[in-house]
């Protein structure tokens, strides 16, 4: 059995920010709720005024809040998927890092849902999607398949917290105020730690973590759909469902590695999070940037050996025309670049996988805008191209999204551990049963 | 304008199947059936339910092009929308609902011909003689909503029939409305054709006909030169 100091050790490590946050932690919460609320301004005055105030237009007609909605989902993604691969394959590495990877998929989610209503042009008008439902469109697809995959999502994340919820109870239940106290308390459901209430709740995160990629890969397929069942160049392609789901976990694991570098950074983690995890996980972003590399190149090829009136144009306007710069920065900024940097040997584990990260959630983003709106641009009547220029609504309230995201880890965080204190006893004691089998960066004992 | 009660009340028509055809030998380019659209409907400017396109070909003489709706048969714009606001009317006609219309534009991503028009801004004030703004004759437009051309519907199936006000405008006699049923057309200076066989014998076509949606709207191919009948 690990030492009982280690396990002290480990909880308090694992508590340490919960309910508590020096002046440093504030100011972070500060400058983001700032940014959010400065997104809810700007989407507070497109509601007043109207998508008008937007740079959409009659030809480019999806821009930034769809684009985002792909996006957000897709870092969402990233998240769910790590965390179930990883508790399905029993990697070990896993355990410190679990917690952050499902609260990140949650918050993201959220956000990345928020979009597609956003986007409407008559909001008030949204119960329309459950009052005359026409089960033919894709956006319907959407709705009913984002909505599973939020709910799905938040069982994951719940299911794991149930028995730190109870420590928590137990170590600060008296301690918190009422409400906080009655939540976890509430939310904590009666768990003991027996073996009964271990078994279960493994089999049901067991289920969780099975249900949950078929789940997330129909999100980003039914994504993937709202585009190509158009017939627009560069969309209407059978490619398109793996190539985003592809696209939405390369982009994802980006931001696990990016939260876990700042949270365990900022939260003090750094006992339990090492290069272990950024090697791991800068390993896995290669195969996935390596896999997305080859479906780019795959799409790219069959469209521009062929180069019919519907694609032609969009490539040509892609590798060489007025979207060249963006698509190169992407290629070799968010793809290949990275793809060196995490397949490089040698030192400077975190910083090249942490860099190489930022590069692929940037690029992926760039990616999405690259599909998104030259698609919309490129002529369906072949004789005049669209622009598209987003408005300072719309700039507003990505960033502002993008703010909410980090602040609500943080206030969640606020409230619960850090890293699942209870997934790390639990793979501990499977190590130690299985001699040589540890892969978590054991500590020197204490004592 | 056409009193609704009188259409109403107007002894039963046979079912028409509206069709458009377009004469492009004819089409100078001058753009009044735009425009006459446009004052049709109260329709700012940038709303081109029927546009003409200016096309150049390799020795650089220009040629037009006017697309309105097609009215798909095969209509990707209804398969996509959510809310079922786009249907399609027994005279073959797509309509839209903008009283349910959400506004998310699929329908605007999945028409391959560009001719749906989304609403960003306040429609011009307009006050509809038949009381209320009807999927028929969606006057004032619905702001956050998309709208398009719907054949003037308003006009063709009133009690009183007219042309549709693109074709009236016409002076060329290059839009031609037609019924497939009766099989019959007939344009703006009011030529008077048998409808397929005036498409078969001057090779008309439908645009983009390999993409299955089966367009109520023939071509006659030209460049706008000068015909003699």
């Amino acid at each position: 059995m690990p030492d009982r100091s280690d396990r002290e050790q480990m909880v308090r490590a694992a508590l340490r920010p919960v309910g508590r946050g020096g002046w440093r932690y504030w100011s972070i919460v500060v400058a983001l709720a700032a940014l959010v609320a400065w997104g809810l301004y700007a989407y507070s005055y497109q509601l007043r005024h109207g998508l008008g105030v937007t740079g959409l237009n009659q030809k480019v007609s999806w821009g930034f809040y769809i684009l985002n909605c792909v996006f957000f989902i897709g870092i969402s993604y990233g998240g769910a998927m790590t965390s179930a691969i990883l508790r399905l394959t029993h990697a070990r590495w896993r355990a410190p890092i679990t917690r952050l990877a499902e609260a990140t998929a949650v918050a993201a989610l959220l956000v990345g849902a928020a979009y597609p209503l956003i986007d409407l042009g008559r909001p008030d008008r949204m119960l329309n999607l459950l009052l005359h439902p026409h089960a033919g469109s894709p956006v319907l697809w959407d709705l009913v398949a984002v909505g599973t995959y939020l709910v799905a999502s938040l069982v994951f994340l719940y299911l794991p917290l149930v028995p730190d919820l109870a420590l928590m109870r137990d170590r600060l239940g008296a301690g918190t105020r009422g409400l906080v106290g009655r939540l976890y308390r509430v939310g904590s459901l009666g768990w003991t730690g027996s073996d009964h209430q271990r078994q279960a709740l493994a089999l049901g995160v067991g289920i969780m973590a099975v249900l949950i990629i078929p789940l997330a890969v129909s999100v980003h397929s039914v994504l993937a759909w709202l585009f190509a069942v158009t017939v627009r160049g560069g969309w209407h392609s059978t490619i398109f469902a793996p190539y985003f789901v592809l696209g939405a976990m390369l982009s994802g694991v980006g931001a696990v590695i990016l939260v876990i570098a700042a949270f365990s950074r900022g939260y003090g983690l750094g006992d339990y999070v090492g290069p272990k995890q950024y090697r791991y996980l800068g390993y896995l972003l290669l195969a996935l940037a390596l896999a997305y590399t080859y479906f780019m190149i795959s799409e790219y090829l069959t469209d521009g050996y062929v180069a019919d009136q519907s694609s032609g144009p969009l490539i040509a306007a892609l590798f060489t025309g007025s979207y060249a710069p963006l698509f190169w920065a992407f290629t070799i900024g968010g793809l290949i670049v990275p793809i060196l940097l995490v397949a490089a040997p040698g030192r400077y584990v975190e910083g090249r996988a942490v860099l190489a990260a930022l590069l692929v959630v940037a690029g992926m983003w760039l990616k999405r805008f690259l599909i998104v709106v030259p698609g919309m641009a490129e002529p369906l009547m072949p004789w005049d191209w669209g622009v598209y220029h987003p408005s300072w609504v719309e700039i507003s309230i990505t960033i502002g999204t993008a703010a909410a995201i980090p602040l609500m880890l943080m206030l969640f965080f606020h409230f619960v551990p850090v890293m699942s204190v209870h997934e790390m006893e639990e793979v501990e004691s499977e190590s130690s049963r299985e001699p040589g089998a540890a892969v978590l960066p054991r500590r020197q004992p204490a004592g | 304008m056409a009193d609704p009660a009188a259409s109403a009340t107007a002894p039963a028509q046979p079912q028409r199947q509206w069709t458009f055809v377009i004469d492009l030998r004819r089409c100078d380019g001058c753009g009044k059936c735009t425009l006459a659209c446009q004052q049709e409907h109260h329709l700012p400017k940038s709303f081109e339910w029927i546009k003409v396109f200016r096309l150049q070909d390799e020795t650089g003489r220009e040629s037009y092009m006017p697309r309105p709706c097609m009215q798909c048969e095969n209509a990707p714009c209804l398969r996509v929308c959510p809310v079922g606001a786009t249907f399609k009317e027994p005279d073959g006609v797509i309509l839209v609902d903008q009283g349910r219309c959400i506004g998310c534009r699929m329908c605007m991503a999945a028409c391959p011909y560009g001719a749906r028009y989304f609403n960003y801004d306040d429609p011009p004030a307009y006050n509809n003689p038949f009381g209320k703004a009807t999927p028929e004759f969606p006057v004032p437009q619905q702001k956050g909503t998309v709208g398009k051309c719907m054949f003037c519907v308003h006009r063709t199936e009133s009690g009183n029939p007219r042309l549709p006000a693109c074709v009236e405008a016409c002076t060329m006699g290059a839009l031609y409305v037609g019924d497939l049923d009766q099989d019959i057309a007939v344009n703006g200076p009011g030529e008077t054709v048998r409808l397929m066989p005036f498409v078969r014998e001057n090779d008309g076509f439908r645009y983009k006909e390999e993409l299955g949606t089966s367009p109520r709207v023939y071509y006659i191919a030209g460049h706008g030169q000068d015909l003699e009948y």
